[in-house]
């Protein structure tokens, strides 16, 4: 049967997913992608664990989730579309100004 | 039975899209990817029992927020692949893996724990998207307009940000930005 283990083991790789191709991306759209999947990730365990404790806590903080993600794709798709007009290109390498 | 099947079709597809677009070097192809699999991810909420929040992640996931990608790529060039410089490769993969550990052992944590109790428990008999209804007005109400207000503030970042001037830059002289600035209070009189 499927338990809630394998939910979050589930929930923990595609965080990891997630989590490489913010360590290993250089195009911000990219990296914009990845935040996505770790956001997923954690509702799926948020939903498990709700559903595990027959609670209905986990469904309404991923509700949450999903709201504060919609929100931040607005303002960051903004944000991306200026850069991109000042710098012409969305790579991390050519945006960086600062040293270090 | 049908649930494991379900559940391993699910996964499966999941981790394989998700690894496409973590790993693709193609704009479309990552986003595609991803959006499919939101979709399959909703199919988890819809096994776990969370109807009304399967229902959401396909109406705003699948729908509003990769269509807004979809948008957001027409300012791009989207057709070439995209080079990117990977330093330690290896070492990506090694923090990646770390991190897993880390969160499985996190995730495990309460399980083991067993001191959790239900807040708001799911009553048999009554549908998922009405429980879900009654305690997001009750309890969450609070929480509920504030993220109300802060879709709001979104709209019109996102509006601004992207909207104004399009012809040129916002950001490259402060004359521009007062400029719009004036326009903006002019339009709204």
């Amino acid at each position: 049967m499927i338990g809630i283990s394998h939910y979050l083991i589930l929930s923990g790789i595609l965080f990891s997913i997630g989590f490489i191709g913010v360590l290993r991306r250089k195009n911000l759209l990219m990296l914009f992608f990845a935040t996505e999947v770790m956001l997923n990730a954690v509702n799926i365990a948020f939903a498990a664990i709700g559903n595990y404790y027959g609670d209905l806590s986990g469904q309404m903080f991923a509700f949450f989730v999903i709201a504060v993600a919609a929100s931040e794709v607005a303002v960051g798709l903004g944000l991306l579309i200026v850069l991109y007009k000042k710098y012409g290109s969305l790579d991390l390498d050519v945006i960086a100004t600062m040293k270090g | 039975m049908y649930e494991v099947i379900a559940f391993y079709i699910f996964a499966i597809s999941t981790v394989i899209l998700f690894m496409i677009t973590a790993m693709s070097k193609n704009v479309l192809y990552a986003m595609t990817s991803l959006a499919a699999g939101m979709v399959m991810i909703s199919g988890f909420f819809f096994l776990l029992g969370a109807d009304f929040l399967g229902v959401v992640q396909l109406i705003v996931y699948v729908g509003a927020v990769m269509a807004l990608y979809a948008f957001a790529m027409m300012f791009f060039d989207a057709t070439k692949d995209i080079k990117e410089k990977h330093g330690n490769p290896a070492l990506v993969f090694l923090l990646g893996g770390l991190m897993a550990m880390v969160f499985v052992v996190m995730f495990s944590a309460p399980i083991i724990g067993e001191n959790v109790e239900a807040l708001y428990p799911i009553v048999d008999g009554i549908g998922n998207a009405e429980s879900v209804g009654m305690v997001l007005f009750t309890k969450y109400l609070v929480p509920f307009e504030v993220a109300a207000v802060m879709l709001l503030v979104a709209m019109i970042a996102g509006i601004i940000l992207a909207g104004k001037k399009m012809d040129h830059s916002l950001t490259t002289t402060e004359e521009i930005i007062h400029e719009a600035d004036d326009e903006i209070l002019k339009e709204s009189k």
